[in-house]
């Protein structure tokens, strides 16, 4: 019962714990078109080995977790090498693994090669005391806005993005609203004599 | 006269600057002097009948020439992707589709994607589940379009074409009642299948909008295709081409306008569209009356698609076998219209403390999501709709983003506005197709 797994177990006692997610490696061959994809990046970006931290295939997608100061110059390299040719950034969204310490909040771009068809996702992490990594809006202008919305929910700094300003919240919001330890707020409401309390206070079985 | 009666005037470094409130336009024109050209800075909303919701354009004018167009947007935002972190996977459903609320079944469609891509039962979603919502996505791309059609020839003149694009749109949305129970914001497309089965009623109404839409279009197209000031108001307005679509994120009608024929339900199938037998319409111009040509095409060919996925619908089950990811209690028409079956609930009351047990703990915490994240896209009305979620292996969503396109479309409004006429920022903009809800989410 308690922290097993795969026991088809729905009583949430199983997750009374949250883990933190270790990343592994996946084994070559990747399959599918991933394989190409790294090997021509490789072969493109000579700090691949330095720069590329996990190569990650999971539900069919591929996944490259990348150094924080190394996200533009990979950015470019998919964007402009006719091997990869990564046109469309697709989207730009943080993560906040709250409890992991210096790579707690992550930010995950998805590429779209429109010439081979393909998908392919960067995942970079950066601590919360020191949430800065380069901004990608010169390789894709398309991350301009998509950048403001990470920095206005997660506090991430895109060191080199134009006007990095608030972009949902108003300009003179405080804290960052999508990161785990902000409140959801919320006021109990009153419903036939109980007192239902609001969402984040509710009794959770994460 | 001065226009300090309406106008606060103060003095910068960069010349005298007016705040202006209201008053006749004229008045505050006058009190600027043309000889230093002076340049007016607007404000456009956020409360304006032509942007289409709550956008506001902060526009800096020379004249009637646009210089700069900045837009301000985050005056809807409500927060839905991170209540999504507080509710059940199937909970999720309700909030995602009051996101972009003219096209909300391909919210629900995006988000049930993604979280059977997660739970790895993609191939499990019954046939008649893929092809209900493929119907309804191309019902709702219809209707979209149509809001579309409405109100951008609205803000360019045409207030006829208003009332018409709606009249329409409102037959679809009874379609939509009566399959759903709802005219908009349905929750009807849920992991693991839809709701509930699509009614004969609704197939014979579908028949019947078959027959008489294409009718319909014909006489929006004598309305404005041959109209002189249409054809004014859009062609050469708002000039956008493939190189910057792309680089600014720009997909969807916009992008096909302009000549690229992307479209993920052609390029990165999904819900078995690679069955369907239709085409992608496209337009060499990139202007406002491509992107006008193109959503008219498009709905020709949604009609194709609505009218073999009819052909195609055989009776049998649209949700999942599983029955941890569907809902437990077992539906039945009751006095009020639809509850659950007293059969099933005398007997998880009655006979089965297991079953009662499952479907308590099935309903207050909802099943659980191997841990891992993806992004699954579909091509909805404005362009890529992405959804990025991630699980923790909880009962809840740890992250949900969504990549919507009326966000991302709008960064190309200055890119299309600056150096034009004041008047076709709004033929831009509205050619966007932008909805501030999903934008802001």
């Amino acid at each position: 019962m308690f922290g097993n797994q795969g026991s088809g177990d729905v009583s949430g006692f199983g997750g009374l714990v949250r883990p933190q997610r270790t990343i592994e490696d996946s084994p070559r061959p990747y399959g599918g078109y991933f394989d190409e994809v790294r090997d021509a990046l490789e072969e493109a970006y000579p700090a691949f080995g330095e720069a590329i931290e996990h190569v990650v295939v999971d539900r069919g997608e591929l996944t490259l977790h990348i150094r924080p100061e190394r996200i533009a110059e990979v950015c470019q390299v998919m964007r402009d090498d006719p091997a990869l040719r990564f046109e469309l950034c697709s989207s730009v969204s943080g993560v906040d693994y709250l409890g992991a310490d210096d790579r707690r909040l992550h930010v995950v771009y998805l590429l779209t090669s429109m010439t081979y068809r393909r998908r392919v996702r960067l995942e970079v992490a950066v601590s919360a005391e020191e949430p800065h990594l380069p901004s990608v809006t010169a390789v894709y202008p398309t991350a301009d806005w998509q950048e403001r919305e990470a920095y206005d929910m997660f506090g991430v700094i895109f060191d080199g993005h134009p006007a990095l300003t608030r972009i949902l919240m108003p300009d003179d919001w405080e804290g960052h609203p999508q990161r785990k330890d902000y409140p959801l707020g919320g006021v109990p409401v009153e419903y036939k004599g109980a007192e239902i309390p609001p969402p984040d206070k509710r009794r959770s079985y994460q | 006269m001065s226009a300090s009666n309406y106008a606060t005037e103060r003095e910068t470094t960069e010349g005298r600057v007016f705040n202006v409130t209201g008053g006749d336009w004229d008045d505050v024109v006058s009190g600027v002097d043309p000889i230093n050209e002076g340049r007016i800075v607007v404000n456009m909303g956020p409360q304006h009948p032509s942007t289409h919701g709550v956008l506001r354009l902060v526009l800096e004018l020379e004249g009637e020439t646009v210089r700069e167009a900045r837009s301000v947007i985050g005056y809807l935002h409500t927060g839905i992707e991170k209540n999504l972190e507080y509710r059940n996977w199937v909970q999720g459903s309700t909030f995602v589709t009051r996101m972009d609320y003219l096209s909300p079944i391909f919210n629900e469609t995006a988000y049930a994607l993604a979280v059977e891509k997660l739970l790895g039962i993609t191939d499990d979603v019954t046939e008649r589940a893929n092809t209900i919502r493929v119907l309804m996505m191309e019902l709702n791309r219809i209707s979209s379009h149509l809001v579309w059609v409405a109100t951008t020839a609205m803000e360019l003149g045409a207030i006829n074409m208003m009332l018409y694009g709606f009249r329409e749109r409102e037959y679809i949305l009874e379609i939509f009642e009566l399959i759903t129970g709802l005219r908009m914001n349905h929750a009807y497309v849920r992991p693991g299948g839809v709701a509930q089965d699509v009614p004969d009623e609704a197939i014979v109404k579908i028949g019947d909008f078959l027959k008489l839409l294409p009718k319909r279009l014909k006489e929006y197209e004598d309305l404005l295709s041959g109209q002189p000031i249409w054809l004014e108001r859009t062609r050469n307005v708002a000039v956008l081409d493939v190189t910057g679509c792309v680089a600014l994120g720009v997909t969807g009608p916009v992008l096909r306008s302009a000549g690229l024929a992307w479209d993920l339900r052609k390029t990165m199938p999904y819900c078995g569209y690679e069955t369907y037998e239709f085409d992608v319409p496209t337009h060499a111009d990139g202007d406002v009356w491509g992107r006008y040509l193109v959503r008219m095409a498009e709905m020709r060919e949604s009609l194709k698609i609505i009218e073999q996925a009819v052909d195609r619908l055989k009776p049998g089950p649209v949700m999942v076998a599983d029955k941890k990811i569907a809902w437990p209690a077992q539906l039945a028409i009751g006095v009020d219209g639809m509850g659950n079956s007293l059969e099933h609930v005398a007997k998880i009351m009655g006979q089965s403390m297991e079953s009662l047990i499952h479907h308590f703990k099935l309903v207050t915490e909802g099943f659980r999501v191997p841990p891992g994240q993806v992004y699954v896209a579909v091509e909805s009305p404005r362009g890529e709709l992405g959804v990025h979620a991630v699980s923790d292996g909880g009962t809840r969503p740890y992250r949900v983003h969504y990549r919507e396109p009326s966000f991302v479309n709008l960064q190309a409004l200055p890119a299309m506005a600056e150096g034009g006429l004041i008047a076709d920022v709004i033929a831009g903009g509205a050619s966007l197709d932008p909805v501030m809800g999903g934008c802001d989410r």
